[in-house]
């Protein structure tokens, strides 16, 4: 049997998945992944799970290309600058850039 | 040398020459994780060796290192059980249970000893030989579940018997036999034990494997 092993770093933290381990049944599986995954003090808590138990989902259809429903690309920046011209509440900057005071904190943000 | 050392280091001897022995097994035991397990096992017995090196060693003014290696292979006091070279892994295994369960019964004595640094020693062994146990428990039922299994396993404790007696001091072996035989289902044969103090040709094979890098520089060089 296939156990899929995940590991908890510290308590509170999420179990994250450290690896497997191959065992004949779940009491060789516990020692295994106990000497594997848990010997140097590295783990708090294991989970074990069979992977016979893990439903995998793998397809994601995307006949459309629905890019709509994804953020990357899609910049607030310019789409803000452009309807804050339209409501007129863009503001001239000193040497005569336009910015909103929101962009300009945005900008600082990121530097 | 007091009695109190002796027995320190009669246990320390045990674990360090198990420890060796089971490592043997590493890079070659029948599949990876097993290897992993069984060499991880190997190396928590060094480290209970040393702290018990390391009890006896205050009271002789030395270092575990000393004691672990440079003494001479015929001043060690491990149990012959220990010193056997086994590379085949029924005979491995049924030697790590008939151990595991002759080192429990002896833990349980030094766990009530009024010594308290001895007493203190033999709990936290007994907590990580706890699964040392579970692991041998689990190839039992593991080889007593197919007929081959269990042949090859009565086998194996037919011939290490005697040794398997030789780790406990007399008044310890009747019960090392009753729990042996309610766990296999059979009796064991009433045997002279090869008790601790016969050195076999093996370990003084293991000793200069285990102590060749030491002696190749003089004491005391860093590392």
């Amino acid at each position: 049997m296939i156990f899929e092993v995940f590991r908890q770093e510290r308590k509170g933290q999420p179990f994250q998945h450290a690896g497997t381990v191959s065992a004949p049944d779940e009491r060789f599986a516990e020692i295994y992944a106990r000497e594997q995954y848990g010997r140097r003090q590295e783990s708090v808590a294991l989970w074990l799970v069979p992977r016979d138990a893990v439903r995998q989902i793998s397809e994601f259809p995307d006949e459309f290309e629905m890019k709509y429903r994804r953020v990357d690309g899609y910049s607030i920046k310019a789409r803000l600058r452009e309807a804050r011209e339209r409501a007129g509440t863009l503001e001239t900057a000193p040497g005569g850039a336009l910015v909103s005071d929101e962009t300009a904190q945005w900008g600082a943000r990121e530097r | 040398m007091s009695e109190r050392t002796d027995l320190l280091l009669s246990i320390a001897d045990d674990e360090l020459f198990l420890g060796w022995r089971n490592s043997e097994w590493t890079g070659i035991a029948p599949f990876l994780e097993e290897d992993v397990a069984f060499s991880s096992i190997a190396q928590n017995e060094i480290g209970h060796a040393r702290a018990l090196y390391e009890l006896a060693a205050e009271e002789l003014g030395t270092t575990a290192d000393e004691l672990a290696f440079d003494r001479k292979p015929e001043e060690y006091r491990c149990a012959p059980l220990v010193q056997l070279r086994r590379l085949e892994w029924a005979r491995t295994i049924a030697r790590h249970w008939l151990y595991e369960t002759a080192d429990k019964i002896r833990l349980a004595a030094l766990m009530a000893s009024p010594d308290p640094a001895i007493a203190g020693v033999a709990a936290k062994m007994d907590r990580e030989e706890a699964y040392h146990r579970m692991h041998a428990e689990m190839w039992i039922d593991r080889l007593l579940s197919s007929e081959e299994g269990r042949t090859r396993l009565h086998e194996a404790i037919d011939e290490l018997w005697p040794y398997a007696l030789g780790v406990l001091d007399d008044e310890l072996r009747p019960e090392l036999r009753s729990r042996a035989e309610s766990r296999l289902g059979r009796e064991l044969p009433d045997v002279e034990p090869v008790a601790r103090g016969v050195h076999e040709a093996e370990l003084a094979e293991l000793w200069g494997e285990m102590t060749m890098v030491r002696r190749s520089a003089p004491a005391g060089t860093q590392w």
